[in-house]
């Protein structure tokens, strides 16, 4: 290697790996993403899983940016090709230009096209080459982790750290090998291209940043927040979230239990809240579905509960591990009956832990059923951010057992519910009964039109003053102009990067990224009408009428006939050129 | 005059609370007379005690009880029951239902509570139809029993609660009688005492829909009350147990099977006291700062 010519060093790099769900292209992704976590610069990736348990195709997406990266990339610069389906299938989203490390030992047709640049690289003789006897396909996305980190010039003593912490605990011969591996990778030679040094980062809050996956941080912001009780059952990809709770919350004195099904998880989860506790359960679509009799329960009873619906493709099994946004309706209205809920949408991995701590707030402070709605790109998605702050950001939580007074009612109709849980005493002598029947102020039963309405208009009413609560909407861009573009969830960075080019271009182009799914924020009517067009982009079906799930809401709220909406039902995220294009046409009045 | 009151007793006129709205001479007045007789005798704190149940007309127990409690939806009383007693075990958990409740809509559950051993009692109320929607076919009601559901007679084989308790790991399994009262009680204190899962399979006439049901376990109508000889049936033995579910026409009330097993509150509670211990000195924040350091 000369160190004479330095090639321009480049700001952002999309490499795509494409291999099988057992090649391990996750742990590179993962240690990349660590890398710029850990050296002030940005990252976002994106992977795809099979919904069988091995073997199937599987990609991994890393965005590295010396800036703000906001979206897991378009395109690719690079493509990072195990066998000849991963060629085939990827070549496509490497950008003209381009360039492709394939494994000569697996791939045998090469496609020379668009000028990109085919390197290949026996990565699996030289992995076995390297680590000795019969390694077998192992140790081979090391060796390619060795190699990009040479070709982008990357920090290798950081990234020997990252790799000695994760394989260091397993064993000495683990990590022997695995650095091997890495070693032959680092100094293949791979003379025909410049290598790219990536430009340093530039966050500020380089050391104190984290870099982890959407569910991790919901699930850590959960406890913050004061959970300590929850159930649940498996279900893809909700089941990360209650694997890191079963082992967590016993630090801190709570528990997580495994049921039988979701409709025991979620009887848990209200029998711990009736005990007193704020408790969680949570699922992804079908078990949202199975959960929803009981979520009109909590509602009913007024019990403090988190559900959390890590949204996953399709009805019914659906596209399991795909994303997509389609449960927005069910989350809001999805149990029998008028069950007023609060919904809240995190739009980022970071936003996670906030979104979850605010959940736990409102939950016990409006004693409410809240539903987190994650979903499926945001919970698996690695991005790098600041460690929260646990002086500003953590509710601890208290079981309060306090004797209840004399005239203490369960359900005043002048005030918030606060349930006596079992172990508190009555001064009265009378005990209270937590009821899914319609009930007077003292829970008992009720059958009384009056009453019925009454209780009604309290569960709604609860919710509009915390509607009142929310402040301004936050817009990010310019008040008012031609365009506002109105998202929810995963499409945050996406639209916000969209715009940025738009304004780049000259459009008056806003973003609104909306987190209050339900009730949503009282002063959106007075935003929109700033605006000429809205365009609300979702990864779900528009329907009968044409409209997303978010839209649809929109439009019921504001009657704002403005209100546009961009769908995509592929299971997979939007590219920011797609909703370029449709603003365009619509700034176009096309 | 001692300085220390001595504490109050609890007494029946403070457990009674709403008049139940059961049919008149409905076998669940006994069960309700009984249940407080024993929480009487056994000198709970009131505050304590919580009845827990799901949907049907035994459900609506908890409102007759002036104890803490909670009426949840059908089928789900168990699951519900099992978070309350894990996440609070200074409780005395009750949970009530019926045949339709806890071993059809809610069968899945009661299996999976009682192999995980919950600390809890659960009083079944098996009147062998559905009461509270007027006269359908239950998964108890015998064969040839005729409902709105099945004018022309029952034609499914109803399951066999015993048999089913028997194999599902419960740790205290009994049945009795509601037209027995001294049989009835003795049963819930045995039940209310035992360390774990504790069901009670209790014979309860529904007067109104199915009258005469268990009138051959009751001698002044004609039928024998055959008692389970705790002399020769040795109540840890899965296989006398299952032998004595074969026949419950009317069969033999009594223990049918008692045994000690960890349960799940105190098998849950151990993992947490070794985590809090392996973090002693830390306060919740601290350790949520662990979490975070390994995400660097």
């Amino acid at each position: 290697m000369s160190a004479t010519a330095t090639p321009t060093s480049i700001r952002n790099a999309v490499i795509r790996l494409a291999g099988h769900s057992q090649d391990g292209i996750q742990s590179i992704g993962a240690f990349l993403a660590q890398l710029a976590g850990s050296t002030a610069q940005d990252v976002m990736t994106y992977m795809t899983i099979p919904s069988t348990i091995s073997g199937g195709p599987s990609i991994f997406q890393v965005h590295l940016g010396s800036g703000e990266v906001l979206h897991p990339g378009d395109e690719s610069d690079t493509l990072v090709a195990f066998y000849q389906d991963s060629y085939d299938n990827h070549l496509s989203a490497v950008k003209d230009g381009g360039i492709c490390f394939y494994d000569s030992d697996k791939v045998e047709e090469i496609r020379e096209e668009r000028g990109i640049i085919h390197i290949g690289v026996p990565f699996t003789t030289a992995t076995i080459e390297a680590i000795g006897g019969n390694a077998k396909s192992r140790g081979k996305n090391i060796f390619v982790l060795g190699m990009l980190c040479a070709v982008y010039k990357l920090d290798r003593d950081k990234i020997s750290d990252i790799i000695a912490a994760k394989f260091g605990k397993k064993s000495e011969d683990v990590l022997r090998n695995a650095m091997l591996a890495f070693d032959a990778g680092y100094l293949w030679p791979v003379h025909d291209i410049n290598h790219m040094p990536m430009a340093p980062g530039e966050n500020d809050l380089g050391q104190d940043r984290l870099s982890t996956d959407g569910n991790t941080m919901l699930g850590l912001g959960l406890i913050a927040g004061g959970c300590r009780f929850g159930a649940g059952y498996p279900i893809t990809p909700w089941s990360t979230i209650m694997e890191q709770l079963r082992s967590e919350l016993p630090k801190y004195g709570g528990m997580f239990i495994q049921t039988e099904d979701e409709l025991a998880a979620v009887a848990l989860a209200i029998g711990a809240s009736f005990a007193g506790h704020l408790a969680i359960t949570g699922s992804s679509g079908p078990g949202l579905s199975l959960k929803s009799e009981a979520m009109g329960y909590a509602c009913m009873a007024e019990l403090p509960l988190i559900v959390v619906n890590i949204q996953r493709g399709g009805p019914s099994t659906g596209m399991p591990t795909s994303v997509e946004q389609s449960d927005l309706m069910q989350a809001i209205y999805g149990s029998h009956g008028d069950a007023p809920r609060v919904v809240l949408a995190p739009r980022d991995v970071e936003d996670c832990f906030y979104t979850a701590l605010e959940a736990c707030r409102i939950a016990k402070e409006y004693s409410t059923l809240v539903v987190i709605l994650s979903d499926q790109a945001i919970a698996s998605r690695i991005e790098a951010f600041p460690e929260p702050d646990l002086e500003k950001n953590w509710i601890e939580p208290v079981l309060d057992l306090s004797e209840r007074p004399e005239d203490f009612k369960p359900y005043p109709l002048d005030g918030l519910t606060r349930h006596s849980p079992p172990g508190a005493k009555s001064a009265s002598g009378k005990y209270p009964v937590v009821t899914g029947l319609e009930h007077d102020e003292w829970g008992h039963p009720s059958g009384s039109p009056k009453m019925h309405e009454q209780m009604s208009a309290k569960r709604r009413e609860k919710l509009i003053q915390l509607a009142g609560t929310y402040g301004a909407p936050e817009i990010y861009g310019e008040e008012s102009g031609d365009l506002l573009i109105v998202g929810w969830g995963s499409t945050y960075g996406p639209i916000r990067e969209a715009v940025d080019r738009l304004c780049s271009e000259g459009h008056k182009v806003s973003q609104l990224s909306i987190r209050h799914i339900h009730p949503l924020n009282p002063n959106l009517d007075e935003v929109f009408s700033r605006f000429t067009h809205i365009l609300v982009p979702e990864i779900n079906d528009p329907g009968i009428y044409g409209f997303g799930q978010l839209a649809t809401m929109l439009r019921a709220k504001t009657c704002n006939p403005a209100i546009q909406s961009l769908n995509k039902i592929q299971g997979l995220t939007f590219r920011v050129k797609e909703i370029v294009t449709k603003a365009e046409e619509v700034l176009a009045g096309k | 005059m001692s300085t220390t009151a001595e504490p109050k007793k609890l007494t029946k006129k403070e457990l009674k609370a709403d008049h139940p709205t059961w049919c008149p001479a409905c076998g669940d007045f006994a069960v309700l007379a009984s249940f407080f007789n024993v929480v009487q005798k056994l000198g709970f704190d009131h505050e304590k005690v919580v009845c827990v149940a799901g949907i049907g007309c035994s459900s609506r127990f908890p409102y007759f009880v002036n104890t803490h409690g909670i009426h949840f939806i059908h089928g789900r009383a168990l699951p519900l029951a099992t978070g309350l007693s894990l996440s609070r075990p200074d409780l005395h958990v009750f949970v009530f239902g019926g045949d339709g409740d806890g071993y059809s809509i809610g069968g899945n559950h009661l299996t999976h509570a009682a192999r995980k051993n919950i600390n809890l009692t659960y009083v079944v109320m098996d009147n062998f139809v559905y009461g509270l929607t007027k006269n359908q076919t239950s998964p108890t009601t015998p064969i040839g029993r005729k409902s709105k559901t099945d004018p022309r007679g029952a034609i499914d084989r109803p399951i066999n609660p015993m048999s089913q308790l028997v194999s599902s790991g419960a740790t205290f399994i009994a049945r009795t009688h509601a037209a027995h009262v001294k049989h009835m009680n003795e049963m819930f204190e045995r039940a209310i005492l035992h360390n774990g899962f504790s069901v009670v399979e209790t014979l309860s006439e529904c007067t109104m829909f199915y009258p005469g049901a268990f009138n051959d376990a009751i001698p002044r109508k004609g039928g024998e009350f055959n008692l389970i000889d705790e002399e020769t049936h040795d109540k840890q033995d899965l296989a006398a147990a299952m032998a004595l579910t074969q026949d419950l026409t009317p069969g033999k009330f009594g223990v049918y099977f008692e045994t000690e097993r960890d349960t799940k509150n105190e098998l849950e509670s151990a993992w947490v006291k070794d985590a809090q211990a392996a973090h002693a000195g830390l306060s919740g924040q601290d350790i949520l700062r662990q979490s975070f350091a390994r995400l660097r």
